[in-house]
């Protein structure tokens, strides 16, 4: 009962991020998608996940996504799409259902019960080695962004 | 009883519809980051569901682990290829943006 719920407010807030006009809205209906995202992991056994997308997906995301439409300014919503609605609805329907075709049938009745699980911690540093590396290198990866972003606000500031 | 699994996945398949279709339709590249914010956690989702039914709790969890760092670093990018493209052309308008020349 209450995964439906969280799936329907998920669904919901995800609508409203790409519906609404005002960028800083969106940004902030984005945030609640994480929350609901958050919460479904936490229902599904998925604690140390779920804390982890509520502190950077709700968080610090959001503070970046914040940060970045202060500096960009609201820009006059743009009404017509990018590409004629018929056939964007058209390529999405087409996908989902390829998509439901292929998993649906796989999926189980119940979820098994969670018996032995081995330490998150053994299974990322020992079974997932390669993950973490690709991690740090991403995490510095994006430290250069945060740079670009900073030092971009105070050249705009300097200029003013 | 209700069926948990039927549920999420179809959580899954209403946000990668949400995300694919705001991909296709919007023209403002905030928006754009958004709607890949919003296809990457019904990624993310489906990954932990998948590691929950198939036994392999931690093999899901640790790859979600990951997608969740990669998702924040394109943000990060995408965010700041914004503001430069702002800076430099004064629009965040895909179509327009394909029309600059040069």
């Amino acid at each position: 009962m209450i995964n439906a719920l969280v799936a329907v407010a998920m669904i919901i807030c995800a609508i409203q991020a790409i519906r609404v006009k005002k960028l800083l809205s969106a940004a902030l209906w984005l945030a609640g998608c994480s929350a609901m995202v958050a919460l479904m992991l936490y229902l599904l056994g998925a604690p140390e996940i779920a804390v982890i997308e509520l502190s950077v997906g709700a968080g610090l995301v959001t503070v970046l996504f914040v940060f970045a439409i202060n500096i960009i300014g609201d820009e006059k919503p743009v009404t017509e799409p990018g590409i004629p609605p018929l056939i964007a609805w058209a390529l999405v329907i087409l996908s989902i259902g390829i998509l439901a075709y292929l998993n649906l049938p796989l999926l189980s009745e119940v979820i098994p019960d969670l018996a032995e699980i081995p330490m998150a911690s053994t299974t990322i540093w020992t079974d997932r080695m390669l993950d973490v590396i690709l991690q740090i290198v991403l995490i510095f990866v994006g430290v250069m962004g945060v740079i670009n972003l900073i030092s971009d606000s105070k050249a705009k500031e300097k200029n003013q | 009883m209700t069926n948990i699994p039927m549920i999420i996945m179809l959580a899954v398949l209403g946000l990668v519809g949400v995300g694919f279709y705001a991909l296709l339709a919007t023209r403002n590249l905030i928006k754009v980051i958004i709607a890949l914010q919003i296809l990457v956690k019904g990624g993310l989702l489906a990954m932990v569901l998948a590691g929950r039914i198939q036994g392999q709790v931690m093999v899901g969890q640790s790859m979600a682990l990951t997608a969740i760092v990669a998702d924040t670093i394109v943000a990060v990018v995408g965010l700041a290829l914004a503001v430069q493209v702002r800076k430099h052309h004064g629009t965040i308008d895909l179509k327009q943006l394909t029309k600059l020349k040069r």
